[in-house]
């Protein structure tokens, strides 16, 4: 279990100082293996939300399905960097699960479902 | 101590991504915007001068943070699979952006328009050196389709075994079918190594 750990922004820095006082200062994500088309979702055994901070909340009520890292940092309007390090707050807390297997080149039988999933649309 | 079930790793499906590389204003947003079914993503990266990724630091100088915005759309396969499509960023000083797109991608799209042919060599340079399966699609505006295929192909210098099409990245049928394509030539391509 993380511990609340008190964070803090100063309102006159700015945008550029903001996103990393969301993540207290942390451009590093404990969880490394986040790349922009991981999938995550939020863990239908998520614990007690109440101790998380309002970007965390709002990452969770987006991974109600499963979203890329991408596509939740783009909806948070937040850069990527930021969203890693929070996601990796999450997984640590087993309240978001994530699709543990780095990029990898498709292989045949998943080209074709794309192929067919293409021509469908 | 918060267990995850087994249940819950069955619903997170596999992500599989193409990118759209080109030269700036050849189209690649409004292509990503036609075959998407959300409307195109922007996401950004902050890079500080903390941020060891730039490899080239002309121009930024002087400079505590720059950000390079990459524009992104989906389209979902089926429940298990999700297709992303990644427009590369436009200034061709954020190379390590392209190589996290380009990793692991099923291949890449390089739009070329007519009347500025040298400012797709960089990304065909990429993706040939990378041997990242890729397909030239000649992005037809409005009636700047200036040369045929084989002109194309030519000028470009491009292997006979590298697909060239005409397209209007505007219009969904036609970026679709660049979109088969380019999967039927990684099909080809990984048939080929086997």
């Amino acid at each position: 279990m993380t511990a609340r750990e008190d964070w803090w922004y100063d309102e006159a820095a700015g945008p550029l100082v903001r996103p990393y006082a969301m993540v207290r200062g942390r451009t590093r994500p404990n969880a490394p293996d986040l790349h922009l088309v991981t999938q995550v979702r939020a863990s239908s055994f998520a614990s007690d939300q109440t101790s998380l901070t309002v970007e965390h909340r709002e990452i969770m009520a987006l991974c109600a399905r499963p979203l890329s890292v991408a596509e939740v940092a783009a909806y948070l309007d937040v850069p990527l960097v930021v969203v890693k390090v929070l996601l990796s707050d999450l997984i640590e807390r087993g309240d978001v699960i994530v699709q543990n297997s780095p990029p990898q080149i498709p292989d045949r039988d998943l080209l074709q479902a794309v192929l067919d999933g293409v021509r469908g649309i | 101590m918060v267990f995850v079930g087994s249940d819950d790793q069955l619903t997170v499906p596999t992500a599989v991504k193409i990118v759209i590389a080109g030269g700036f204003g050849t189209g690649k947003t409004t292509m990503v915007g036609s075959v998407s079914e959300i409307a195109p993503l922007r996401t950004e990266e902050l890079l500080t001068e903390a941020g060891v990724h730039v490899d080239d630091l002309a121009g930024i100088e002087g400079k505590d943070t720059t950000t390079v915005a990459l524009d992104f759309g989906r389209i979902t396969i089926n429940t298990k699979v999700v297709l992303y499509l990644f427009g590369t960023p436009g200034q061709n000083r954020f190379w390590f952006m392209w190589d996290e797109l380009a990793t692991g991608a099923i291949g890449a799209v390089v739009l070329v328009d007519t009347r500025r042919l040298d400012s797709s060599f960089p990304s065909i340079d990429f993706f040939e050196h990378r041997g990242i399966p890729f397909v030239v699609a000649v992005n037809c505006f409005d009636g700047a389709q200036l040369y045929t295929v084989d002109e194309v192909r030519h000028a470009l210098d491009l292997d006979d075994s590298i697909p060239v099409v005409l397209c209007d990245a505007r219009d969904r049928e036609s970026s679709k079918a660049v979109l088969v394509g380019l999967i039927q030539h990684s099909m080809n391509r990984l048939e080929a190594a086997v």
